[in-house]
């Protein structure tokens, strides 16, 4: 397997207490790689150390080889390493269709002479936004609601916008902190068809899931952590017969 | 800065794009039209008022950018007017500049100033720019007493020459407002199409999360130091309006009061607003003016009014009328 990312001897430490432990992993750049562990694992802290929203304590992160640990989240997203938030965190005062086009924001041009002026080819890309905005809303099942305050939408459309958001980003790795939280079993299931969408066209998704039939359904590969530290990893089946991992959940 | 819930409901918005209306914004341009047109016909007393007022819609359309699409705090602001107003009026009569390269130099000086500032600290999370500004503003009116020989110290500058352009100069009150109002307008026009750009997007998603901001991409610091610097050249300006409409410069003109008065400006036009800037502007300049005729009550019925406009306009006036736009629309 080629990766695109590889997490080295991952370790972040609150004080005495330490969230991430010593953890290593590859991401295959290609299916969905599901991390799981009971609550208050490290699942959270993990991501804001690959995404660069905390710096580890130890540890590296590389990202399609090269080494980006120390890297602020925009220079991960410049590199297509995009995320979204266990507690979503929209654009409140725009519509569904503007917190996409904010998505678009490394894929295009144009400061402040752009937005006086408005050349054509800047009204041209404002279009394009427009269109693609629109596909991806469709993607996600929010055509209805393009136009709507994300403020006002439901919590599960609000998870929904955000990963379409971030696919506006078009990364190459996307991360995704518990997406089925709060959605409905038909959004579930939407979102569960999104996911294998989304990684047949080509991104790796790396995401964070409680939802343990979610995560049987469609991980290609899980990687399992208790008390910061990683207990197994494997395919979903393996996993599920580990004796560590039943002793993590059960006990 | 979130919308109330009552303003759009989801089930409202089908699938074709629905046909916005704009009564409510409308109403407020039209009533801010009606103001400057009755002080461009009466002229007189109210003309001077609402010059002053023109020339604070545009401090606060500056403001407003930084405050409102940014989400940013800055309590120094004037210091940048103080720049502009100060540079004009020292290239205007000392070094016997036409207004408009005065205007420039103080455009970039101001520029230059809000860099040195911004740079540092808006990297830094937290309120270190808020701090920075007021200290800012603080030496800015420090620098204006003490350095007699170019600023004549408490004293002031006088004689500066009226606003112009080669053989056309705005002296009389009409071709002032008049002037000053198609600088208000530009600048709205301006905020609209910012707002609706790739630019302002960034400015929203900063408003909005900035750690939402980061993770798409969006170099938080660097877009809050482009709408910073955005702000102070438009306050730059209005500093430089102001020497030229009055024809005359001291350190009092750009003090704190300033930086108070724009924001009453900008919380009651509607923080974030187009036409907010404008009928904020307006409206503060114009109450004091209605009431005091009541002489003891005076500052009474002003607090009054402010505090009954907040109750009921909590996003200020031209917020409620995006508001009732958005509901017709939906
Ligand atoms: N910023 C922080 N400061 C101090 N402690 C923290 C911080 N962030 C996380 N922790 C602690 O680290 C541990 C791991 O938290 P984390 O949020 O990563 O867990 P999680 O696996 O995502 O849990 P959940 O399934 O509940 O989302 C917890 O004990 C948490 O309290
Ligand atoms: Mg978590």
């Amino acid at each position: 397997m080629t990766a695109i990312l590889e997490v080295t001897k991952a370790t972040r430490r609150f004080g005495g207490l330490v969230a991430v432990n010593d953890v290593s992993f590859k991401v295959s750049s290609t299916g969905v790689t599901a991390v799981i562990g009971p609550n208050g694992a490290g699942k959270t802290t993990l991501f804001n150390i690959i995404s660069g929203s905390i710096p580890p304590s130890e540890g590296a992160i590389l990202l399609a080889g090269e080494d980006v640990t120390a890297l602020k989240p925009e220079a991960k997203a410049a590199r297509g390493l995009v995320r979204t938030f266990q507690l979503v965190k929209l654009f409140q005062d725009l519509s569904a269709t503007e917190n996409v086009k904010v998505g678009f924001h490394l894929k295009s041009r144009g400061g402040l002479m752009a937005a006086l002026f408005q050349p054509a080819w800047a009204k041209q890309a404002e279009r394009e936004a427009e269109e693609k905005a629109a596909a991806l809303l469709d993607l996600v099942g929010l055509s209805k609601v393009a136009r709507t305050s994300a403020s006002v939408l439901p919590y599960g459309q609000q998870r929904l916008l955000e990963i379409a958001r971030a696919l506006a980003a078009e990364p190459r790795i996307l991360l995704l902190d518990e997406p089925a939280a709060g959605l409905n079993a038909e959004e579930s299931e939407r979102l569960a068809k999104t996911i294998r969408r989304i990684a047949a066209d080509g991104t790796a998704v790396l995401l964070i899931e409680h939802d343990m039939k979610l995560v049987m359904d469609i991980a290609d590969e899980v990687v399992v952590l208790d008390y910061g530290r990683k207990i197994a990893q494997g395919t979903p089946e393996a996993v599920k017969r580990d004796p560590a991992v039943l002793a993590a959940y059960l006990g | 800065m979130t919308n109330s819930p009552s303003i759009t409901s989801p089930e409202a918005h089908g699938l074709a794009r629905p046909r916005t209306r704009h009564f409510g914004s409308a109403a407020v341009w039209v009533l801010s039209a009606a103001i400057i047109g009755y002080a461009l016909v009466f002229g007189g007393y109210m003309a001077t008022i609402v010059a002053f007022a023109l020339i604070y819609a545009v401090f606060v359309s500056g403001l407003n950018v930084f405050m409102g699409l940014t989400a940013q705090v800055s309590f120094g602001q004037s210091a940048f007017a103080a720049i502009g107003g100060y540079t004009s009026a020292v290239l205007t009569t000392t070094y016997e500049w036409a207004p408009l390269p005065g205007m420039v130099a103080g455009l970039v000086f101001a520029l230059v100033a809000a860099f040195l500032i911004g740079f540092p600290t808006l990297r830094l999370k937290g309120h270190y720019l808020a701090m920075a500004t007021l200290a800012i503003g603080l030496i800015t009116y420090e620098i204006a007493v003490e350095w007699e020989s170019v600023t004549q110290g408490y004293l002031g500058i006088s004689g500066i020459p009226p606003l112009g352009i080669g053989p056309f100069e705005a002296v009389s009150d009409r071709a002032i407002l008049a002037v000053l109002s198609v600088i208000v307008v530009i600048l709205a026009f301006a905020v609209t199409r910012i707002r609706r750009s790739r630019l302002g997007r960034a400015f929203s998603a900063v408003a909005g999360s900035e750690e939402a901001a980061s993770a798409l991409g969006i170099n938080v610091s660097r877009y809050k130091l482009v709408s910073f610097l955005i702000a102070a050249a438009i306050a730059s300006l209005s500093g430089s309006l102001f020497v030229h409409v009055v024809g005359y410069v001291s350190p009092e003109v750009f003090g704190l009061h300033m930086v108070i008065l724009a924001f009453t400006m900008v919380y009651i036009g509607g923080l974030g607003t187009v036409a907010g800037p404008l009928i904020g502007a307006l409206i503060i300049s114009i109450l004091p003016e209605v009431f005091r005729g009541m002489k003891d009550y005076q500052d009474l019925a002003y607090g009054v009014t402010m505090i009954l406009i907040l109750i009921y306009a909590p996003k200020g006036i031209a917020g409620v009328a995006d508001a009732l736009d958005a509901r017709r629309s939906a």
